[in-house]
């Protein structure tokens, strides 16, 4: 994934009226359900939204048909935030992660010390 | 009917015959009077993550707020999207064991390495020459002898025979550039050194040299930094009606140990959830005609219980940081996509 860089990962599928920008069907390439699914989910949480949905063409094949339908908004900028909204929820996921860590980390340590404590009474 | 909703939006029903309201319903327009849109506020606010048990490999922790469509995103990320390094090129110089080539190399491969791949690049394939950014090499060179000392009546082939078998241990590190003056002197190992490779009678000798590079599971199990990584909906078990008597320690045989207590007071046994988190939800409790309406069972739909077991290549919380951070990524990669996209 990384290593192909420079290769188109995102095309649009000319099959709609290109002046009706509501429809919209992105091809993600080199994804699977795991951006499909939570993505989906993010972009149906729009209330401007009102069809999205994606598959999985071949399995064979490593990319996803994914597709928007808007009430009034361009579907490109529908998709835009959907996936603005989902980093922005993981930044907060892994910050809270991090400090759920830290905090188990130094429980563990404090018990550590207060073993040794009894022991060295 | 409003109570009903929320039921149905907040929890997954375990029935006799039928597992239901699997699906999230929470999109705006499914419900009235509910503002569904996303949220990052309201989000922030409910978000909650616990960790129960940690250790240099396994941890389990509780992700309570979120969706099924992002917990399961990062579950799949941590078997198959975060990086490790494998071995991945054997060359072989000579090998007399009865194991063959191909299946000693196959062996190799599944051979967990101590090694971070933050540290390390993926090797591109127009490649030719290994580079100390994106290769660890080891030697593997064993042969077996004849142990002289051995008594003559010894019948095990441990005291018959020196270097009978093969193992991690006798893989040896060989610094590509400099990599040994940037990560020490023993950096790079496999994780455990008692993983039998092959075994060898006096005469038989493996001598090969092996490169190991990062890549992701979706490309080989190999990569996967992950022994497992599940997850599975908190239980909870309601008592609608009390069960007294011999139907209580009936009930009690109906779960898990420890979910179901029967207290004692005043000579009357008397059945109290005592923690539904045990549970494994094999809903035998419907088996029994007088117990079914005495009980409902249902799962918290956005309560994770996360169970992470690491290969040991790197420690479990440290995967699962990576793995969120490889969603994010993915997301921040087609929004500059979109933006060069759009510039053109």
């Amino acid at each position: 994934m990384e290593s192909e860089g420079k290769k188109r990962i995102l095309e649009v599928l000319q099959l709609d009226d290109a002046k009706d920008e509501t429809c919209r069907t992105f091809v993600m390439h080199g994804e699977d359900h795991t951006l499909g699914n939570s993505l989906r989910y993010m972009v149906m949480k729009n209330p401007v939204v009102e069809f999205c949905g994606y598959n999985v063409p071949h399995p064979s094949e490593d990319k996803i048909n994914f597709r928007i339908q808007t009430k009034t908004q361009p579907a490109v900028d529908v998709l835009r935030q959907g996936l603005r909204d989902l980093s922005g929820a993981c930044e907060h996921i892994l910050a809270t992660f991090e400090e759920a860590v830290d905090k188990c980390k130094k429980k563990q340590n404090e018990e550590v010390e207060k073993m040794d404590m009894e022991a060295s009474l | 009917m409003e109570q009903a909703m929320e039921k149905i939006r907040t929890r997954v029903s375990l029935e006799e015959h039928d597992v239901k309201d699997v699906h999230s319903t929470d999109f705006p327009g499914t419900y009235q009077g509910y503002d569904d849109s996303w949220n990052q506020k309201k989000f922030e606010k409910n978000f909650k993550i616990d960790v129960k048990r940690l250790t240099d490999s396994e941890m389990e922790f509780d992700m309570i707020g979120i969706d099924t469509a992002i917990a399961n995103a990062f579950r799949r990320i941590l078997l198959s999207e975060v990086p490790t390094v494998a071995v991945e090129k054997v060359f072989i110089y000579n090998n007399t064991s009865i194991i063959q080539d191909e299946v000693l190399a196959h062996r190799l491969g599944l051979i967990p390495i101590c090694a971070d791949p933050r540290l390390f690049e993926y090797r591109t394939e127009d490649q030719e020459e290994p580079t100390e950014m994106d290769t660890i090499e080891f030697q593997l060179k064993v042969r077996c002898m004849k142990n002289t000392h051995a008594p003559k009546d010894a019948t095990d082939p441990d005291e018959l025979f020196k270097d009978h078998k093969v193992l991690t241990k006798h893989m040896k590190w060989i610094p590509i550039g400099n990599q040994a003056d940037l990560y020490g002197k023993n950096a790079f190992r496999p994780v455990h050194d008692d993983i039998l490779i092959a075994k060898l009678r006096p005469g038989q000798e493996i001598d090969c040299r092996v490169h190991c590079v990062k890549g992701i599971g979706k490309d080989h199990a190999k990569f996967s930094p992950v022994a497992t990584a599940s997850y599975r909906l908190l239980p909870e078990i309601k008592l609608v009606k009390t069960v007294e008597g011999d139907l209580a320690e009936l009930l009690q045989t109906c779960f898990s140990s420890g979910v179901i207590e029967v207290e004692e007071s005043n000579g009357v046994k008397r059945a109290r959830v005592a923690d539904a988190r045990r549970d494994m939800c094999s809903r035998n409790v419907f088996r029994h005609e007088e117990l079914k309406d005495c009980i409902t069972l249902t799962r918290v739909r956005d309560h994770f219980i996360f169970s992470v077991e690491s290969t040991g290549v790197l420690p479990p919380d440290v995967l699962v940081t990576e793995a969120i951070k490889v969603l994010m990524s993915k997301c921040r990669a087609f929004v500059t996509e979109m933006h060069e996209q759009r510039s053109k």
